[in-house]
């Protein structure tokens, strides 16, 4: 029961957190809203999925703006994609990094692209590793026999 | 009784529709959904919405794979026109290739499917795109992210049509 309380207190936490911080958005209660015991790990499959998406989109958007010229029809079709699904998990930081961006990739501005491109890894990879922690939580939590509750 | 999806493995020469999409099997009570997005967190975020709201679902990543579905591509022997008895077509705007609003205008102008009714999503509130869709058959235009509420709604637009 100590162990239990001890882990949920520290999810809430957790969760209170990146919501304050503007990490995640509405729209990540949504998705956990959608979670139901026929398919308990729907949020871990679709934050899974958001993670290998948005490494293979990372690993794309730095090789379009190493070539010479920059195509910045793909560099913002690619954007978009990222925009996109952050969007859809309630990745806010990610979202707007990734609005910025296309507006650099409008400008047709290299180093505004380098730098947004920083930014937007920048904010993937935080959200990544807090969400990571978040799931591990929870799934110690149900481990230890406890349940997960739902932000109001 | 013929189960569809075998007799499809056979017309496609062994093609599993597995590949072409994910096809959930069932009765013919509920409302059947083609979803299409070319974006993968997307098309698992409208699957989820849209069995949360009870209907079965189809999902394709592409417009032509949704073409195939209904049946419309030619060249392999051809599905007889939705074949999988879609009620109602659910698809992102923005896809490389062929575009959500290609697909609405090719299935409009498909005697067999035209009443079919169609749904666009898309994550930009683009007045123009909006008017055009609408003007060219769309039921609704959706802004991503798509809600639970919008997607419940979406029965209404089968039971009009129904006799």
């Amino acid at each position: 029961m100590d162990v239990i309380g001890r882990l949920q207190r520290q999810r809430t936490e957790l969760t209170q957190a990146l919501f304050k911080e503007g990490l995640l958005d509405e729209q990540f209660t949504q998705l956990q809203l959608l979670q139901d015991p026929n398919n308990p790990d729907f949020v871990a499959e679709v934050v899974s999925l958001f993670f290998e998406d948005s490494e293979k989109l990372l690993d794309e958007l730095t090789r379009s703006l190493e070539q010479d010229p920059v195509d910045y029809k793909k560099v913002d079709a690619y954007v978009h994609q990222f925009k996109g699904s952050s969007s859809s998990i309630g990745a806010q930081r990610v979202k707007n990094a990734c609005v910025i961006f296309r507006t650099c990739c409008e400008e047709r501005s290299q180093e505004g692209c380098r730098q947004a491109l920083q930014q937007v890894k920048h904010e993937f990879f935080l959200i990544k590793s807090r969400l990571e922690a978040l799931l591990q939580l929870e799934q110690q939590i149900l481990a230890a026999g406890g349940t997960i509750p739902f932000m109001e | 009784m013929v189960n569809k999806s075998t007799r499809i493995q056979k017309l496609k020469g062994g093609l599993p529709t597995e590949a072409l999409a994910k096809v959930e099997s069932g009765d013919g009570s509920r409302i059947h959904v083609l979803a299409v997005d070319d974006n993968s967190v997307d098309r698992k975020f409208i699957e989820k919405l849209l069995k949360i709201s009870c209907y079965k679902v189809t999902t394709v990543d592409s417009a032509s794979r949704a073409l195939e579905i209904l049946g419309l591509i030619e060249g392999t022997p051809p599905l007889a026109p939705n074949a999988f008895k879609i009620n109602l077509i659910i698809t992102d705007y923005c896809m490389p290739g062929m575009t959500g609003y290609d697909l609405l205008k090719t299935v409009k102008e498909c005697s067999s499917l035209k009443e079919i009714p169609v749904v666009i999503m898309s994550s930009e509130n683009v007045p123009n795109r909006i008017k055009t869709c609408l003007a060219e058959g769309a039921e609704e235009f959706l802004l991503k992210p798509v809600q639970i509420a919008d997607v419940k709604r979406l029965e209404g637009h089968v039971r009009d049509r129904k006799p």
